[in-house]
């Protein structure tokens, strides 16, 4: 499959659950798709290591989007992406958009075969600068 | 303060993590005032791991140890603090040499500070942990005594009290962060007491 994969990463696990259940009702399996939540010791939070699996599970050659919902989840991720490492850190963006709405619009644009630009760009939309 | 060569990595590992472990309650105190809460136990949690491979880490040249110490810390505490203080210690281990004398560990402490503001997109004046970071290296650069960055660290952390929170949770609360100190700046100035009189006592 070459549509840009989707990491929904909440520091809830059941919100992070639910919203990947949201997109798979609208995308079905078209889209490579996979989600953390919870700090990984049964908090709430995010794990650096849990986000690389996550990203490596939704991993496609055209790309992964990461949705996250506050500063930590974006922070954890964006330490996640630079831990992977290069070429593959390039063809990977956390976007600035609400966690649920995001994903799901994301997804939508994904699986129509939009590229990684497209995708992120329509994520990016719910959150005017 | 004698360079960090001269000091033996696994003792200060052991004083940074008793240091954390001892004011766990209560940087979780400062954290629930304005935060979610969590910082104490994720503090505690990440320089526990680092304690348990302390040998391992101690083996190895100061600039490895360092970037090692930082991934760990990363992988393990869990927060937004894991990558915050992760990038503080994997940038320190990129810049320093092995045995750095003290203008080699001010430019490398310097380097690191740019990393840690890179990564929280923040800067000094925002409430966190770099309004401790940065004096403290003023501090190194006019080469004050360990007592005294131990001072400086303690006042910054202080004087994070009447700051407005700009970054991390505790910005949701707007005017509601002042009057509260900030839990990164406090288990800041820990670590730094920690680290200075650990050097100052075995120098």
């Amino acid at each position: 499959m070459s549509n840009v994969g989707i990491v929904i990463v909440s520091h809830s696990p059941l919100v992070a659950e639910g919203t990947a259940d949201m997109v798979r009702q609208m995308v079905g399996d078209e889209v490579p798709l996979a989600w953390c939540g919870g700090n990984g010791h049964g908090g709430l939070g995010t794990s650096v290591e849990a986000i690389m699996g996550a990203i490596e599970k939704a991993w496609s050659e055209a790309g992964v989007a990461i949705l996250v919902d506050l500063g930590g989840a974006e922070t954890n991720s964006e330490m996640a992406v630079e831990m992977i490492g290069e070429p593959r850190a390039q063809k990977i963006v956390v976007c600035n958009a609400p966690i649920v709405e995001g994903a799901v619009m994301a997804a939508t644009e994904a699986s129509g075969g939009a590229s990684l630009k497209e995708v992120v760009a329509t994520a990016h939309e719910l959150s005017p600068a | 303060m004698a360079d960090m060569a001269t000091a033996d990595l696994s003792r200060l590992i052991e004083a940074a993590a008793d240091t954390i472990a001892a004011h766990a309650d209560e940087l979780t105190a400062l954290d629930q005032a304005i935060g979610d809460g969590d910082h104490g136990l994720n503090m505690k949690r990440g320089f526990e791991a680092v304690r348990a491979e302390a040998d391992a880490f101690a083996a190895k040249p100061l600039p490895e140890a360092l970037k090692a110490i930082g991934t760990k810390l990363v992988m393990t505490v869990g927060g937004a603090s894991g990558p915050l203080f992760g990038t503080l210690f994997m940038a320190l281990g990129k810049e320093i040499s092995a045995g750095p004398d003290r203008a080699t560990l001010t430019m490398a402490f310097g380097k690191a500070i740019e990393a840690v503001a890179a990564r929280g997109k923040s800067q000094t004046g925002q409430k966190t942990m770099l309004d401790v970071l940065q004096p403290v290296h003023e501090a190194l650069a006019e080469e004050k005594t360990a007592a005294e960055i131990v001072a400086v660290a303690d006042r910054a952390a202080q004087a994070t009290v009447p700051m407005k929170a700009l970054r991390g949770r505790a910005s949701f609360l707007g005017d509601r962060s002042i009057g509260h100190m900030d839990a990164g700046a406090r288990s800041t100035a820990l670590l730094v007491r920690a680290v200075a009189e650990t050097i100052e006592r075995h120098a």
